[in-house]
Order: C-alpha cells, then sequence, then structure tokens
C-alpha cells in the first residue's frame, strides 16, 4: 500500500494504481472526456489534470496516468489546475457548442462565455471509441488518421470497414454526441440552464462534496 | 574478397598503421565538401570536374580527390580544401577547376580570386585563419572537413573506433558510465539531461531486453546540424552508440533519421555495412562476447516524432504519437523495454570522451554544461553555417565574429534559438552566454541547435505567427491542450497582425500560453508557447502597437502598412509605375508619381525597384 494526501485527506492506495482511481474511490470527484474504467487511459483532455508535490517540486500531471507514490501530495481542484481546465473546457465548447456533457460540465465549473470562434463539429477526439472497438469489441475497425488540426476518426480509407460488426460500442461509449444542447442562445454564450433542472451535487452526493469540492451549481444559483 | 574481422586492438592498430605508411602526406589531396549546402551551390559538378581534369592530364597517380562532409562555412559553398599545404577556396566553379588543378595542386600556386578576403580585406589562405572559424571549438565537427564519410578506412585512419577498443577491452561497463557521468556530458537534442544518470538508470532498469537509439529526426525549421553531423561523420556516432549500448547491455541499437535527409540516411547504411564488415557491429565485437547491431529507421517526416516516446511508436510501427513518461523510457521504451534514447550529437561525442577522459571534457564548457553546442546559424547574418562553440560563449561572439554581424549593415533585433520550442532573445541579452541553464532562464532553449538571427525588418508578432503556424500544423493532435490551445493562439496573433484585435485578445493570448505550456502532454505542447511568451516577455511594446496604434514598427504586417513615395527624392524615372501589379501607381513622367492606397496591396515591388530609395513604408 502507498500512503498519500489527497486534498488534505491522508489516503491510503494500492501500489500501480493511478490518482485519478483513488480519486473516484475515496468519491472525490475530477472531471474527465477521454477515461472509462474499462479502458487503457489515454490522456489527452487533460481535464484530470491535477497538481502534485512530491517533496521536491510541485507540477501537473495528468491523474488518469500518473501512478500514486508514495508520500506524494495532490490538490484535485487548486486554483491553478481550474483555471487551466476551464480554458481547456472553453477551448473544446468552441469546437462543439451543442455538446450536452460539455455544457453540464461547463456549468459545473463555472465557465459562463466562450470567447473563441464557435465550430460546429461532433467529435472532440477522445479516441474513446476507437480504444472501445480496439480493446473491448476486439475490432479495430476506427482508428485516427491526419495530424493536428487534420485529426479525426474514421474507418480505413474512409471506405465501409468489412471488420465493423455494427456494435454501436463507438456511439454508446461516445461522451459528446449522445445529447445535443439546445440551450445555446447567441454565439459564445453558455446558458447554464441544465444547472436549474439538475444541480449534480444534491442527488449524487447529498452535499458531502460541497465541503472538499464546490461544482459550482451553488453559486450560479444564487447569481441567477 | 572477404574481409578479415578486427577482434582485437592490436589488429585495430596494426590495421591503422599500415593505413597511415600507405598514405604520402606530401601528396596533393583536394577534398571537395559534398554536404547538402554545398551540393545546393553545385559542389556535385565541382566534384565531377576536378575527376575528370585529373582524368584528362592524366594525374590519377599523382594527386588524390575525395569527398568530405559539411566544413560548415556553407555561405561561401562550395568550398574546398587543398593538402598537403590546406589552402581553402571557397564558392569555386567548375570553371576554375582546371586553373586550381593546374596551379595549386601540381605547383603549390594559390589562386588569389578563391580565397575568402574578411569585411576588413584580410585574405585567409587556411580554414583555420577565416574569422568564421577562428572562434570555433570543433570537437565533434573536428574531422567533417578532413574524412570521407563514405570510408571507414579513413575513419580508422584519424584514429576510429579506437575508443570502442579501449572501451570494450579494458573498461568495465561501470567504469564506462562512471566516466560519461563524471565527464559532465548532457543531451545535446534540447533538453540537456544528465547522459551518464541516463544511461545508468537504463542499466539498472529491469528487463530482458534494451534498446538504445540514436535520434537523427531533425525537423526544426532553420537547424541542419545532426544532418551535417551524420553525413559527414557517420561512424562516430555508430562508434557512441556501440560503446552505450555494451556499457547499458544493449543488442540491438535504432537509428531514426528523416526520410527528408537522403545522403545522410546513404552515408549511415554505408557505414553500417562497412562496420559490420570489420566485425564492430555483429557478433562478439572484440572477442568480448558482446553482440550488437543498429537498424535505420526512417522517419516520415512529423516534427513531433522528434519526441522520445513519439520516435519509439514510431519505430514500432505504431502512429507517431507522444505519451506520457510519468514511467520514463529508460524503464518502460520501446516494446515496453528498458530503453535509451540519444541524439546523434551525444552519441558522437562518448568516443571523444573514452579517448581523451572525462576531465578533459569536463574542463570544456562551463560549470553545469560541458563540452560543446552545435548551432546552425542563419538567418539575417552575413556567415550562415554549422558553428560548434564551447558553452559559454556569449551570443555576440556567435553572431558578429562567427557570423560576421547583420546583413546588409542592418541594425540586430532578435535572435531565435532552439526552433519553434525556442524563444526570442533581445538586443539586451546579448552578453548572454550560451548553455543549458542561460538559455532556459531567457526563456528560449538549446532545442536541436537552431539559430535564427533577426535584423529590425522582422516584425517580432509575425515571428510569433509563423512559428504558431508551424507548430498547429506539426501538432499530433492527440492532447486538447496542443491542438486546440495552439489553433485559437494563432488566431489570435493572426488578429493582432491585422490589426483587429483589442487588449483583451491579449490577456486571453497570455492566458492560453501558460495553460498550452503547463497542460499539454508532451514536449511539444508544453514548448510551443515559448515563441509567443519570449515576444511577450521582450517586445510587447511591439504587440501594443499593433493592438493599441494599428501599426507596424518593422513594416512587416500587410494590414498596417501603407507606401508612400517620397516628394524630395522621386524623380518620375516611371520604375516603380511600371512595375505594380495593381496599377496602384499614377504619375507623368519626370514627374512626382503618387500610390493609390485602396489599390494598392503593399507587395512592396515598387520599393524594390526604385532607385532613389524614394518609397517609404509607414
Amino acid at each position: 500500500m502507498v500512503n498519500l494526501i489527497i486534498d488534505g485527506v491522508k489516503v491510503q492506495a494500492e501500489e500501480d494504481s493511478t490518482i485519478l482511481e483513488v480519486a473516484k474511490f475515496y468519491g472525490i470527484d475530477i472531471p474527465t472526456l477521454c477515461y472509462h474504467e474499462q479502458l487503457t487511459p489515454y490522456g489527452a483532455c487533460r481535464l484530470c489534470m491535477v497538481e502534485v508535490e512530491d517533496g521536491r517540486r510541485t507540477r501537473l500531471v495528468a491523474s488518469c496516468l500518473y501512478p500514486v507514490r508514495e508520500g506524494i501530495r495532490v490538490k484535485t481542484h487548486s486554483e491553478r489546475v481550474m483555471k487551466g481546465r476551464k480554458l481547456i473546457l472553453e477551448l473544446l465548447l468552441a469546437r462543439c457548442p451543442n455538446s450536452k456533457t460539455l455544457q453540464d460540465l461547463a456549468s459545473q465549473m463555472g465557465l459562463e462565455q466562450v470567447r473563441f470562434k464557435m465550430e460546429n463539429k461532433d467529435c472532440i477526439l477522445c479516441g474513446l471509441c476507437v480504444r472501445m472497438c480496439a480493446e473491448q469489441m476486439g475490432s479495430g475497425a476506427i482508428g485516427f488518421v491526419g495530424r493536428g488540426q487534420k485529426r479525426e476518426v474514421v474507418t480505413p480509407f474512409r471506405m465501409a470497414s468489412e471488420i465493423c460488426r455494427n456494435c454501436g460500442a463507438c456511439m454508446y461509449i461516445c461522451p459528446v454526441v449522445d445529447l445535443h444542447c439546445r440551450g445555446v442562445k447567441s454565439p459564445g454564450e453558455l446558458c447554464n440552464s441544465c444547472l436549474v433542472i439538475t444541480p449534480q451535487c444534491l442527488g449524487k452526493y447529498d452535499q458531502v462534496m460541497c465541503t472538499l469540492d464546490s461544482c459550482g451549481a451553488c453559486v450560479q444559483k444564487e447569481e441567477k | 574478397m572477404k574481409m578479415k574481422k578486427i577482434r582485437t586492438p592490436q589488429e585495430l592498430d596494426s590495421l591503422r598503421n599500415s593505413l597511415l605508411k600507405q598514405k604520402d602526406t606530401n601528396k596533393p589531396c583536394v577534398r571537395v565538401c559534398l554536404g547538402t549546402g554545398c551540393r545546393a551551390h553545385g559542389s556535385a559538378n565541382v566534384m565531377t570536374s576536378f575527376k575528370d581534369e585529373i582524368e584528362r592530364q592524366g594525374l590519377e597517380i599523382q594527386v588524390d580527390c575525395k569527398q568530405t562532409g559539411c566544413h560548415g562555412f556553407c555561405e561561401r559553398g562550395p568550398v574546398i580544401v587543398i593538402g598537403p599545404k590546406e589552402i581553402f577556396y571557397q564558392k569555386v566553379k567548375p570553371t576554375d577547376v582546371p586553373e586550381i588543378v593546374s596551379k595549386t595542386l601540381l605547383n603549390g600556386e594559390v589562386v588569389d580570386r578563391l580565397l575568402y578576403i574578411d569585411p576588413t580585406g584580410q585574405r585567409a589562405l587556411y580554414e583555420h585563419e577565416v574569422p568564421f572559424y577562428k572562434k570555433q571549438t570543433r570537437l565533434i565537427l573536428a574531422n567533417n572537413g578532413k574524412i570521407d564519410p563514405t570510408s571507414i578506412l579513413d575513419y580508422i585512419a584519424i584514429g576510429g573506433y579506437q575508443a570502442l577498443a579501449t572501451a570494450i577491452t579494458t573498461m568495465s561497463c561501470e567504469e564506462i558510465i562512471d566516466t560519461i557521468e563524471k565527464s559532465g556530458l548532457r543531451g545535446l537534442g534540447g533538453g540537456g539531461f544528465p547522459t551518464g544518470r541516463k544511461w545508468r538508470s537504463c542499466k539498472e532498469a529491469h528487463g530482458d531486453v534494451k534498446f538504445v537509439i540514436g535520434n537523427g529526426d531533425e525537423g526544426d525549421p532553420g537547424a541542419f546540424s545532426d544532418r551535417s553531423l551524420m553525413e559527414a561523420n557517420p561512424h562516430s556516432i555508430l562508434e557512441g552508440m556501440i560503446i552505450g549500448a555494451y556499457a547499458i547491455g544493449a543488442n540491438q541499437g535504432y537509428l531514426y533519421v528523416r526520410a527528408e535527409y537522403p545522403l545522410a540516411l546513404k552515408h549511415l547504411q554505408t557505414a553500417i555495412d562497412q562496420a559490420r564488415k570489420y566485425g564492430f557491429l555483429g557478433n562478439n565485437i572484440f572477442n568480448s562476447g558482446f553482440d550488437f547491431d543498429i537498424k535505420i529507421n526512417q522517419g516520415g517526416g512529423a516534427f513531433v516524432c522528434g519526441e522520445s516516446s513519439a520516435l519509439m511508436a514510431s519505430i514500432e510501427g505504431k502512429m507517431g504519437e507522444p505519451r506520457a513518461k510519468y514511467i520514463h523510457t529508460v524503464e518502460r521504451g520501446l516494446w515496453n523495454q528498458p530503453t535509451n534514447l540519444n541524439n546523434v550529437k551525444t552519441w558522437a561525442n562518448v568516443p571523444l570522451i573514452i579517448n581523451n577522459g572525462a576531465d578533459w571534457f569536463a574542463k570544456i564548457g562551463t560549470e553545469k554544461s560541458k563540452g560543446t553546442g552545435i548551432f546552425s546559424l542563419v538567418g539575417k547574418v552575413n556567415n550562415t553555417g554549422l558553428v560548434e562553440i564551447q558553452m559559454g560563449t556569449p551570443l555576440k561572439t556567435i553572431i558578429y565574429d562567427i557570423g560576421g554581424g547583420i546583413t546588409r549593415g542592418k541594425r540586430f533585433k532578435a535572435v531565435q534559438t532552439g526552433g519553434p520550442s525556442g524563444g526570442c532573445i533581445p538586443e539586451e541579452l546579448l552578453d548572454l552566454t550560451v548553455d543549458f541553464e542561460k538559455l532556459t532562464e531567457s526563456g528560449s532553449m538549446m532545442g536541436s541547435g537552431g539559430m535564427i538571427v533577426m535584423d529590425e525588418e522582422t516584425c517580432m508578432v509575425d515571428v510569433a505567427r509563423y512559428f504558431l503556424d508551424f507548430l498547429q500544423n506539426e501538432s499530433c493532435g492527440k492532447c486538447v491542450p496542443c491542438r486546440e490551445g495552439i489553433k485559437r493562439m494563432l488566431e489570435i496573433v493572426t488578429k493582432i497582425t491585422k490589426g483587429k484585435a483589442g487588449k483583451e485578445d491579449l490577456e486571453l493570448l497570455r492566458d492560453l500560453a501558460t495553460m498550452v505550456k503547463n497542460f499539454s502532454l508532451c514536449g511539444l505542447g508544453q514548448t510551443a508557447p515559448n515563441t509567443v511568451l519570449s515576444t511577450l516577455r521582450y517586445f510587447g511594446d511591439e504587440y501594443d502597437a499593433h493592438i493599441r496604434d494599428k501599426k507596424c514598427p518593422a513594416g512587416i504586417c500587410r494590414d498596417l502598412i501603407t507606401f508612400a513615395i517620397l516628394e524630395d527624392k522621386c524623380t518620375g524615372c516611371g520604375a516603380c509605375f511600371k512595375l505594380c501589379p495593381q496599377q496602384a501607381i499614377q504619375g507623368k513622367p519626370k514627374e512626382l508619381h503618387l500610390i493609390d492606397p485602396a489599390k494598392c496591396m503593399r507587395c512592396g515591388i515598387c520599393r524594390d525597384a526604385c532607385p532613389f530609395e524614394a518609397i517609404i513604408v509607414r
């Protein structure tokens, strides 16, 4: 067992587990978009970044990949972390403004405005579908092509794949396209209306989390 | 003929002695640089002309003619050196060849017009007299201009593979790593990680199979030091890798080289084949029971594949994408086995350290950065070329003494080191001594050794835009901060160059740059904002001028400048009038001409054409 401190709480964790796994186990919510328990961690969305102090220095690491080590101190919601997370989410929302998952996260983090020019894409390139297809379905019918801005998920040569069984697992696991948000007003403005309907902290955590991690819902409500 | 493999240091000695004995040191020999720089100037034709001329005059026995790799002084290519007197000629054309052969080669006379004349009018007869070479300390590049890169015998004759023989037959693995650690050698790929410590971690890591990799995937715009080394002295890299592999306990090595470097690939492959033939690669090297071989992998030209984990993914046949290195590659690298990756320049240092000792190497350079650094000096500088300097040499020395100052007598503005990942260093910091720490402190980095000099006519916002555009295309696209962040930074910077940005955009740019630096997955993303951050730091007033005054002080950003004709200088010659593609210039012959700003597309053709410098940018 490894001893570490997460958000001021002394916890024990099994060796080889990641910070994210430990945090989840202790009920600390770290937002993720490219992570799934049953798939290889990928470390691409960077929302799960946390601050780790190992005695020598403090640095930002992706909690889905960082193996716990003896004596480290982890801050999952420090100011530096939150500022970066919000900006990353803002970038993702500018790419896929209609995703309910992203809009919900924005509400939780108190992000109200997108300052970038809006695009209208459906995919955040989290790679969950690619890993799902390859690792769980044993198929590998889809994959990434292109680099940088040209990166996308497609079947080989963009033709109907012979090995695709139309199982739909890729659609099942996709965090973005499942539900389109209809709340967007003018471009760049987020409605935060989902908050009013489902304040996350109530049903899910029974207010326990509010002492550790503020989802922003209560603040938002008061302001409105 | 089957070559007998060299199995003992004595056999190597006797081979070298017999090579030296055969060689007549007084025999005239012309060495033509066939590096890529000189080839571009037409040195291949010079080489052919020499061969033809020597054949025509029937001198095949009296004189030698051989190719070498890059001498470094690419600005003055094609360069040749004529032995035994070592006379240095520059800008040689095929038509000069008959004269050189009959005068210099046969009679030892000097052809004056081919000598290098420095700006003060001083003639330089030898390479070491040229100011470009005077302040350099050439260790890794020392033999570039002396040996034929395609001949292992040339390399053996100058003491090649001696370090390997010493290391394998007289030193233990521990001793080798101790020596490298004591020498203070640091990774020359840019990171500057202590090489000895890396080797030790790899040696101590658990794994049945271990690998060593030579990284020659140099993708920075304006950098060509790795290429020149691979082209000119491939055996030094191989020798370093074999010694490293022996110390670490690896039996397989990989050289990862861009496919865009065909000559480097050719020379490396030839070198590997020759090393196998002589028994320096293969089974039971120097009768030690140690087996090692090297395979070349060609990179497809992705900048990100210079990053170690992306490079390893590429060798494995996967997409060239980096992974988080919380578990280091020395523990789990190529195929999840302990892997030691070093830049080719780092590997080439190893034989030197083994031959001359750790103390010798530790004396060169500064307290924390030992040895030499190789820079590709390019941009608005008189002597572009390949420069090797002691760590701790001031930037001023590199740019003014070695580089010969700024072209056309313009004023120095900034120097960009470390390629797209580095930053811009301003005039105030010209006294900065170049080493890993100082460059990082200044907001730049050593990187792969690009050094781009910029003069007063360079717009720093435009420079930031250029590098962001490069990085946007070269980001692998895996992680969000790098893929989306660089794109948005480019959007903002482009907006600034168009004069459409406000103050809030600058704030956002700063926030984005900081976030991309801290949140990106790999080194590419983490260093991508350096150009933006360093130009914001040192040239903030230029950003302000673009945003507040809607002006580009350097006169580069097209949307923010206007061309005007000076009344007192215009003679009405009509040179501009004839060339303007937009017909934006009006005026009668011998009268003042005028530019219509509405039609003008600010191409600058008129300014270049005006013989009286009457057209200015506002």
